[in-house]
């Protein structure tokens, strides 16, 4: 009887989970995005995307920018999103924005000039920052008839961008619609579709309408914004790898009320940074990055995202650049901002700059996120410092500090080695520093007899 | 010459030489004696170094790959659960069997949680032990206390969060062999539910695989997770917060797996593993009471090797 009643017990304590998991389950939405899928075999690489995310509470808003710069009348987007977009949820956003928040958060310099080694105990100042990285921007965009499983669902005109949203029942059924239509898709996109189809996701798929691009008098494309609500916190990049030649760059810039953003199913790593780089570096910083980037990237396997930036918006001191206002906040998509008065009224805003290198099959899935609680500031930032450049004799302080700089010196060549993975000679000649004297073992040992102070 | 030498270092070394000269002439008669002593000086069960082999693996692999745990949590981590364990082991006046599982929760607790004070993770861990003095019904704790740890760190404590996806793979790779090597060379007891659980939740992603078309990669991507290890290896196979007999260990394993995928992949939230296992942990005093089965004590497998 007691193992009935236990049996009984368990049986019901079960079926309350299963009811738990049914009504947790959220509106069968999907996540949402993808990227460029070409419509020319040629001129179509993007290398290079921007995303602005905005992300609480299930809300998403999502900003797309790419640095597309072929024929206008080539170009098309298509991007699985989790239900059909309203027009009111798609808007076209402000390129400046994205120039403004890679300015804010772009891994940079900071430079520092060494005090008289003769005066007392001066501390080191600050001189304020010097280069930053420069970044790229840019757009792009579809239409036809109930075939083949796939239903236009929806058709909008909105800036200069065609838009549709399709649903579909079959991949293969989708990629010949769209080959149909005059996309000339990658080989391989059938397969690549074929996730988001089975998931019952739906896709937006927009392309220029020359007139009204022509109307706007812009040469480049604007970025397009959407608006939606989703479970899912993610990203899917993996229609975009099918036009990867090479590796692609993604920059994401995550904005949060909480903490720090991470993806969940790759490595999220903080970047080598706050480290003394030679001072050559100044001139030739966003090079340098772009080394630095490569080989640690190549380093992961591609298989990592890279932390550049995290800090809280409403609140930095000192700022690197002048933070957004309220008013960019809001263009961004942040919605849970009080007023439009003083700064990120109400609850803060936290940005978290990601950037990504993926290549062709570097990634079997797309990319999930989650926002921590971590709301540990972090900076891609690289030190200079400048040498003292005073006379070497004029006072007993100064032999002592020119040795402390020639050691440094090895120092900041040996890390600009490794994180580059540039020849550490090569880097010593630009330095301009003495041949290295390699100190044997033995030589320490025999100077012990001339040293006076031996037989102490 | 020879004499005097023995003679002035025998004063200094009588405790020495006593017991060594003992041991020789013992050795022979005691058929005993070598047995004991290896019941003494080794762990008593192969299992231990298994354990003690994953858990270094998987601790080098999270503090070398994840900048997010400070080993100072570790260590705060550590010895609060030690000295928790034996606050409570004083105050229900109970008899001290080793410190292993406790070792092993406050492992547990301060490889998956992360905080960004000192003070959560040394919490967690008092929290964690203190579940397994607290929580019980017919004499086994209900809750796996690391599992418990975590999941209450994470309902009730501020700034705190675990970072599924920042396990170097080929640590993890290396966790596997240690674990497939002991799945050969031991008599795998109550380790069934690791290897049900595990092909459990293999089979459900490959189906998902199928079903979506997606690259198998995702497979081999999945493997790579130290996570898993850890939760397969340490968590639900907690031989005192699994159901007794084999049948409903088999199905227990199945309920969690399944409960896992559905929280990741229907609900679309982080940590399936974690919260399938805390909300499943209280059907296993049930289970035990509808299909009963022998209990597990620590130290019977030492016994039974002993006999």
């Amino acid at each position: 009887m007691p193992h009935f009643a236990a049996r009984a017990a368990a049986w019901f304590i079960a079926l309350a989970v299963l009811a738990l998991f049914v009504a947790l389950r959220s509106p069968p939405a999907n996540a949402f995005c993808g990227f460029y899928v070409g419509k020319a075999a040629a001129d179509l690489w993007n290398e290079a995307s921007q995303v602005i995310m905005v992300r609480s509470e299930g809300k998403t808003v999502i900003s797309m920018a790419n640095d597309y710069r072929g024929p206008l009348k080539e170009f098309a987007l298509v991007v699985p999103v989790p239900q059909v977009l309203e027009r009111g949820q798609i808007r076209i956003g402000d390129r400046r924005l994205f120039e403004r928040i890679d300015a804010y958060s772009a891994p940079r310099l900071a430079e520092y000039h060494d005090p008289d080694p003769c005066a007392a105990n001066v501390g080191r100042m600050m001189d304020g920052v010097a280069a930053q990285l420069p970044a790229s921007v840019a757009k792009e965009s579809a239409k036809r008839e109930k075939a083949l499983g796939v239903t236009v669902e929806a058709a909008y005109t909105v800036g200069e961008y065609d838009i549709v949203m399709l649903s579909a029942k079959e991949s293969d059924g989708l990629e010949t619609w769209l080959r149909g239509n005059g996309y000339r898709i990658p080989p391989r996109a059938n397969a690549a579709l074929r996730p988001y189809v089975r998931q019952n996701m739906k896709f937006f798929v927009a392309k220029v309408n020359l007139s009204e691009q022509a109307k706007t008098g812009i040469s480049y494309l604007r970025p397009l914004q959407f608006a939606f609500e989703s479970p899912k916190f993610m990203l899917p990049v993996r229609l975009g790898m099918l036009n990867a030649r090479g590796p692609q760059d993604l920059v994401l810039y995550v904005l949060t009320p909480q903490g720090r953003v991470e993806t969940t199913n790759y490595r999220t790593v903080k970047l080598p940074a706050n480290v003394d780089l030679p001072t050559f570096v100044r001139g030739e910083f966003p090079q340098t990055y772009k080394a630095l980037f490569d080989a640690q990237a190549a380093r992961e396997d591609y298989r990592a995202i890279f932390t550049e930036y995290f800090w809280d918006m409403s609140g930095c001191d000192p700022c690197a650049a002048e933070p957004l206002t309220a008013l960019e906040l809001k263009q961004a998509g942040v919605f849970w901002l009080a007023g439009s008065g003083g700064r990120g009224g109400g609850q803060p805003v936290m940005l978290t700059r990601l950037h990504l290198r993926y290549t062709r099959d570097s990634l079997p899935e797309d990319l999930l996120f989650q926002e921590t609680a971590d709301r540990q500031n972090f900076q891609a930032r690289y030190v200079l410092r400048h040498p003292w450049s005073g006379d070497p004799t004029s006072c007993s302080a100064a032999p002592v500090y020119f040795e402390e700089v020639a050691r440094r010196q090895e120092r900041e060549a040996a890390t600009l080695a490794s994180l580059t993975g540039w020849d550490v000679d090569a880097i010593r000649a630009r330095m301009a520093l003495a041949p290295q004297h390699r100190s044997r073992w033995w030589e320490a040992l025999w100077k012990v007899g001339s040293d006076p102070t031996f037989p102490r | 010459m020879g004499s005097a030498l023995e003679s002035r270092v025998r004063p200094y070394f009588p405790a020495l030489r006593a017991p060594v000269v003992a041991a020789a002439t013992k050795v022979g008669s005691d058929p005993t004696f070598p047995r004991r002593r290896l019941v003494v000086r080794l762990p008593p069960d192969a299992r231990l170094y298994q354990i003690a082999f994953q858990a270094i693996l998987l601790t080098v692999g999270v503090l070398v790959r994840d900048f997010a745990l400070d080993p100072r949590q570790m260590a705060l981590a550590f010895a609060a659960g030690l000295v928790t364990q034996r606050l409570w082991l004083r105050a229900l006046e109970l008899e001290h069997k080793g410190s292993l599982s406790a070792l092993i929760t406050c492992f547990g607790v301060s490889l998956l949680l992360r905080a960004d004070t000192l003070w959560i993770h040394p919490l967690a861990a008092a929290l964690a032990v203190s579940s397994k003095f607290v929580l019980r019904v017919n004499g086994k704790h209900v809750f796996n206390p690391a599992n418990f740890g975590v999941v209450v760190a994470l309902l009730l404590l501020p700034g705190t969060w675990v970072s599924p996806g920042q396990w170097g793979s080929d640590v993890a790779l290396a966790g596997w062999f240690v674990a497939l090597g002991g799945l050969v060379t031991q008599r795998a007891r109550r380790w069934d539910i690791s290897w049900v659980f595990l092909a459990a939740w293999l089979v459900l992603f490959a189906t998902r695989i199928l079903w979506l078309g997606q690259p198998w990669g995702i497979l081999a991507h999945q493997l790579g997770n130290g996570g898993l290890l850890l939760f397969a290896f340490f968590m639900i196979s907690d031989p005192m917060t699994i159901p007794d007999r084999r049948a409903a260990r088999v199905g227990y394993a199945l309920v969690v797996a399944a409960l896992a995928f559905a929280w990741q992949f229907a609900l679309f939230r982080t940590n399936g593993l974690l919260w399938a296992l805390f909300l499943a942990a209280p059907l296993v005093p049930l289970i035990d009471r509808a299909w009963p089965g022998e209990k597990f004590a620590w130290l019977n497998c030492v016994r039974r090797r002993a006999d």
